[in-house]
């Protein structure tokens, strides 16, 4: 073989690696930009949606629990959202899913929440029987967990596949919590709802975009 | 002068003096700044477990480099000069029994010296079910590990749970660290208390703080997703500030109470326990 | 041949294909298996027991692909077996199945090299993402992926480190062998390890690995498809191991050439031995355990679940059982390498044979008494701390052993600064530190600081990378012109020592510190006051991972464009590897070799010293 050859195939070689690892990289960046949703002054407004089921429509996994996000109309799979500092912000959410039950029953009162109170279904109140919880929402930097009620297990009109709309069966819950400083923070869900899986933490409750997520403070 | 001495004598000087050179830095600065700090009993038993740990390697490193760098640079040949043979040794036996004496004692005194310290406080290391090195009148504070997050336990003020851990000044404490899922570790840092949570088994470590601070808390065993978000603050205040702020928690969280189980050193969690 | 000829037939192309096929066919007949055991794969939408079988039928099929099943089959047909296995020029000997133990050599050398790239890929990305604790670069989950396949390929990869190229090529040889006792297994451990490999990697299409190397249950059992692919990957690594082993020791007992006793082998083939004991031991333990871990995920079993009747501590302590000898098999050859360099490049006799002979077994046996250190804080019962502390500040002393006989080899001798001997002085240094801080690490009080941290994380490190891969480079720079008969450049080798060396000791010296301040190991973030260190440990990183492609131009450069050729005896060594010619012929000695009385005959008053010298002709080397 001529030098020019082995040169060539060397070349070939480093190109072929190069862009390999290129593909990997990218594999490894690759996922959803967050949702940043409107600002009035230092109020923001989040409408979020929890399912049973996510569908073959968005997500691999039909069977996974997920959390939505109303973003300006369309419900997306997506969790990382983008929220000023020191605003207020107004959550929403939406639950078609039904009752799991909390592990810890600590986990079923209220904390971090403007007024110690969210309402369900229009009534206020500060925890809920943990037996029938369906997920929470917590970001434990904020110290802020809210236990997310479930729909009973005989109720008509149950959603199967996301996105749901608001005429089957549902519970709404809505709490106001404050940002504090900029920074990225992690928030989930704690009851064990993921299904089939060893303590229900599997699957779902183990991946971003489904039961996790991060709120980007700036 | 110098060449008046043979090699193993120049080692020796050398080993000697800078064993002289270090052993002060090691024993009054490094030494005492040792981590996890002074700020509880077990953290002083482990800075002066890490000094005398230090001092005793101290000669056998310093040993050990001196001798490298004075072989390579005396016995050296260049690699371009005709190869000619070193000495012709296969052995010394009294420096092998020298060396295996040393060495050996420093074990044995490293392995006694590390029990004592280990069986006179625990070391603020987890201890399992049944601890041996006990601590009287502790207050017990359980430390539930869970899927990302730790909460708190107190059974000896109506087993209320919390989110933050908060401890008196000056008190033995026993941690009775458990999980409800995955294996997690609960780290005290400053406190120099480290103890695996593990799934229905109550892991019991000791501390005494001595003085009020804050702390930091993590979960040092890889468990899931959120394993490097599972950390804290704690904090250590005076003990009438302590029980104002445990009868505040209790009134706070007066609604979950209700729910709680009675408190048990460990919980049976169904790891079946998923969505129907 | 032609190309084309070359081409057909049993050979890398025919097992990837088989092994595909057989991927489909595992998986279609993992979805035909159905229980009510099994309901919760509806739930989960993951079917690990069609991704088991999709593995191991693929495993199967690409083994048959390259030809494993020729030689019974034909026996069992009453036929002659084909010798196309036996063939003896070719490259296209080095993507099939050859019994030639040199050229399975070669063959590992190359494939752990790529896999070890590939481990090293992933340990520039975790350090990428610890730049900052706030800003994060890998999408969620990918970050404990990247941790786990960092630590996973490595582990599985650098067991057979150096026992599979150096090893394999030249223990024959050194004990005046032609062959390995058993040559297909010994062709078989690779590519049971180039399965593996493989596999593992895939574990990333099946949602990664969230449990780092240790897999500790029950997060294993929560954890997505991607864990199978551990599963899978160990399971095959456990099985080479164990082959390579046992294939090791019963070619020393059986094969030595006359004159080879005991007490003549050279330093190296000692320490394959004690590696190897370690080997076929506790691999096995670790091939039992992932059949555990691999029947609580499919079948729902309760090995390691408590509310079952199982206990996590079993996973625990099983792994450990294995684990444990495991960072001694990856130790051990290194220690080998040193003490086999050393008398060569002092032109000394190894100083203290019989003591370093007892250091290497006492590590070997000792090892298997010292496991319950890593469950310290655990929980375990109390009382057997101290014992396991003593046990493991005992492994000090044999160890201890190997460092005296190595500063003994130096005294008064002629040193020549070449470069494995650099790689070999360079294992002294980092293998101290990662030996001291060992120490520190086996102290139960210490050891409640330590645990779980990067102390203990800066720890091994220093041990496997600053022990063994810097023997790994050694061995690399000494044996790779008598394998392929060209020297690599010296002036790179000297700039990839110096960079290498610095720049490990900038990134895991401040690690050993980072962890005594509180930073737990496998995380994405941390305390504030940490960054400052950690953006200097990255740094360093990132030089040490171009050192690494430094070496790899020096790689390509020497032996595919400057291809200076090395000679017979590049080093002036007297071993036996060294007076046969560069790269060693297909059958290794015109005639078997009678050793003399000393592995090292150097040192001044040593009559030629030679007393080694084979009664051979030198045959010319075959291409």
């Amino acid at each position: 073989m001529s030098r020019g050859t082995k040169l060539l195939g060397v070349v070939i070689g480093v190109a072929a690696i190069a862009a390999l690892i290129a593909a990997y990289v990218v594999f490894l960046t690759h996922g959803p930009t967050p949702y940043r949703p409107a600002a009035n002054g230092t109020t923001v407004n989040l409408k979020l949606q929890t399912v049973a089921a996510v569908g073959p429509k968005l997500s691999p996994n039909e069977n996974w629990v997920s959390y939505l996000v109303d973003e300006n109309g369309t419900w997306k799979r997506s969790t990382v959202w983008t929220l000023p500092a020191n605003a207020t912000v107004h959550v929403t959410v939406l639950n078609y899913d039904g009752q799991s039950g909390l592990r810890n029953p600590f986990l079923a009162q209220a904390r971090g929440i403007v007024g110690r109170q969210f309402t369900l279904n229009g009534k206020a109140m500060s925890s809920i029987n943990p037996d029938e919880a369906s997920h929470t929402f917590a970001i434990p930097d904020f110290n802020v967990i809210v236990p997310i009620h479930g729909i009973a297990d005989d109720a008509k009109n149950q959603c199967e596949f996301a996105p749901c709309d608001p005429s089957m069966a549902h519970d709404t819950i809505t709490f106001t919590f404050r940002t504090g400083k900029k920074g990225h923070y992690r928030w989930q869900c704690f009851v064990p709802c993921a299904a089939g899986f060893v303590y229900g933490f599997g699957g779902p409750m183990q991946t971003i975009g489904y039961m996790d997520g991060f709120i980007n403070v700036v | 002068m110098w060449s008046k001495y043979g090699h193993g004598a120049r080692v020796a000087a050398l080993t000697t003096i800078g064993t002289i050179i270090a052993l002060p830095f090691v024993i009054f600065w490094l030494g005492p700044n040792m981590p996890p700090g002074k700020s509880t009993n077990v953290g002083d038993s482990q800075v002066f477990d890490n000094t005398v740990l230090l001092i005793v390697m101290t000669p056998f490193t310093v040993f050990i480099l001196v001798y490298v760098l004075y072989a390579v640079f005396v016995f050296r040949a260049d690699v371009n000069e005709p190869l000619r043979d070193g000495a012709h040794i296969r052995g010394h036996m009294p420096s092998q029994i020298a060396w295996l004496a040393i060495t050996t004692v420093t074990v044995i005194f490293l392995a006694i010296f590390g029990s004592a310290e280990l069986l006179s406080s625990g070391a603020g290391g987890g201890q399992g079910p049944h601890p041996i090195a006990k601590e009287k009148n502790a207050l017990p504070i359980q430390v539930i590990g869970q899927q990302w997050e730790f909460t708190y336990r107190y059974p000896t003020y109506g087993g209320v749970e919390t989110a933050q851990l908060v401890l008196p000044v000056d008190q033995p404490i026993a941690f009775h660290v458990t999980s409800l899922d995955a294996i997690h570790s609960f780290w005290a840092y400053e406190l120099g208390v480290k103890a695996d949570a593990n799934p229905g088994v109550d892991n019991v470590a000791y501390v005494t703080v001595k003085k009020t601070r804050s702390f930091q808390i993590r979960c040092a065993e890889l468990c899931g997703l959120w394993h490097g978000y599972m950390f804290d603050t704690g904090q250590v205040v005076s003990s009438s500030q302590f029980t104002s702020w445990i009868h505040q928690q209790q009134k706070l969280y007066a609604g979950s109470m209700k729910y709680l189980p009675p408190y048990a050193t460990s919980y049976t969690p169904d790891p079946t326990f998923r969505a129907g | 041949m032609t190309f084309a000829r070359r081409l057909v037939g049993f050979n890398l192309l025919s097992a990837v294909i088989l092994g595909a096929i057989g991927y489909y066919l595992g998986w279609w007949l993992g979805h035909q298996i159905t229980g009510p055991s099994l309901d919760y794969f509806g739930d989960t939408g993951q079917n690990d027991i069609a991704l088991y079988l999709a593995y191991f039928v693929g495993v199967v099929g690409f083994l048959i692909g390259l030809g494993f099943a020729n030689y019974p089959v034909q026996r069992l047909l009453g036929r002659p077996p084909s010798l196309r296995e036996k063939e003896q020029a070719g490259w296209t000997r080095y993507i099939s199945l050859c019994t030639d133990h040199k050229v399975v050599g070669i063959q590992y050398l190359i494939g752990i090299g790529a896999f070890i790239f590939i481990g090293g890929l992933n340990a520039m990305l975790i350090r990428f993402e610890l730049l900052t604790p706030n800003q994060h670069a890998w999408n969620g989950n990918n970050y404990l992926t990247l941790v786990s396949l960092h630590g996973t390929m490595m582990m599985g990869m650098m067991t057979s480190g150096i026992l599979g190229p150096f090893a394999n090529y030249f223990v024959p040889i050194m004990i005046g062998a032609r062959r390995m006792a058993f040559p297909r297994i010994e062709a078989l451990t690779f590519w049971l390890l180039m399965a593996a490999g493989f596999i593992l990697m895939t574990s990333l299409a099946y949602g990664g690995i969230p449990t780092g190397w240790t897999g500790y249950e029950p997060l294993s059992d929560q954890a997505n498809l991607g864990m199978d692919a551990y599963v899978a990957f160990f399971a095959l690594v456990g099985l080479s191991m164990t082959l390579l082993g046992l294939n090791m020791l019963v070619t020393v007992i059986t094969m030595r050439a006359p004159g080879m006793s005991w007490g003549r082998l050279p330093m190296f083939v000692w320490g394959t031995i004690s590696t190897s004991v370690l080997m076929a031991l506790a691999a096995p333990v670790l091939i039992s355990t992932l059949l555990m871990v691999g029947m609580d995920r499919t079948a729902q079993t309760g090995f390691f679940n408590d509310q079952a009747g199982g206990s996590p501590y079993l996973y625990e302590n099983l792994f450990w059982f294995f684990g444990h000898p495991e960072v001694y098999i990856l130790a051990l050859p290194g220690m080998g390498i040193l003490l086999e360099l050393l008398p060569v490049f002092s032109r000394k006799p190894l100083w203290g044979y019989r003591l370093a002979v007892t250091g290497m077994l006492g590590i070997g046996l000792l090892s298997f008494l010292v496991w319950q250190h890593h469950l310290f804080v655990s929980g375990i019962n109390a009382d057997v701390r101290p014992f396991y502390m003593l046990s493991t500040e005992l492994i000090s002393l044999p160890t201890g052993f190997i460092f005296i006989c190595a500063l003994g080899t130096l005294w008064r001798g002629r040193i020549r600064l070449t470069v494995p001997m650099l790689f070999a002085l360079a294992w002294i240094f980092n293998f101290l530190i990662g030996g001291l801080s060992g120490v520190f690490l086996s102290d139960v009080p210490s050891d409640v600081t330590t645990h779980g941290s990067f102390f203990s994380m800066a720890h091994f490190h220093y041990t496997i990378m600053g022990g063994l891969l810097f023997a790994f480079f050694a061995g690399i720079y000494y044996w790779v012109p008598k394998m392929t008969g060209y020297m690599l450049n010296d002036t790179l080798g000297k700039w990839h020592f110096w960079i290498m060396f610095l720049a490990f000791n900038s990134t895991f010296g401040p690690l050993l510190v980072i962890g005594f301040l509180g930073q737990p190991r496998r995380v994405v973030t941390y305390a504030g006051y940490l960054q400052g260190a950690n953006i200097w440990v990255s740094v360093s990183a990132f030089v040490l991972g171009a050192s690494m492609l430094l070496f790899l131009v020096n790689f390509v450069y020497s032996l595919v464009f400057a291809q200076v050729p090395a000679g017979d005896n590049p080093w002036g060594s007297k071993s036996i590897e060294f007076q046969l010619p560069s790269p060693v012929p297909v059958h290794n000695f015109d005639r078997i070799p009678t050793f003399g009385p000393d592995p090292y005959p150097y040192g001044e008053g040593v009559a030629g010293g030679a007393v080694q010298r084979p009664a051979i002709t030198p045959a010319r080397p075959e291409r």
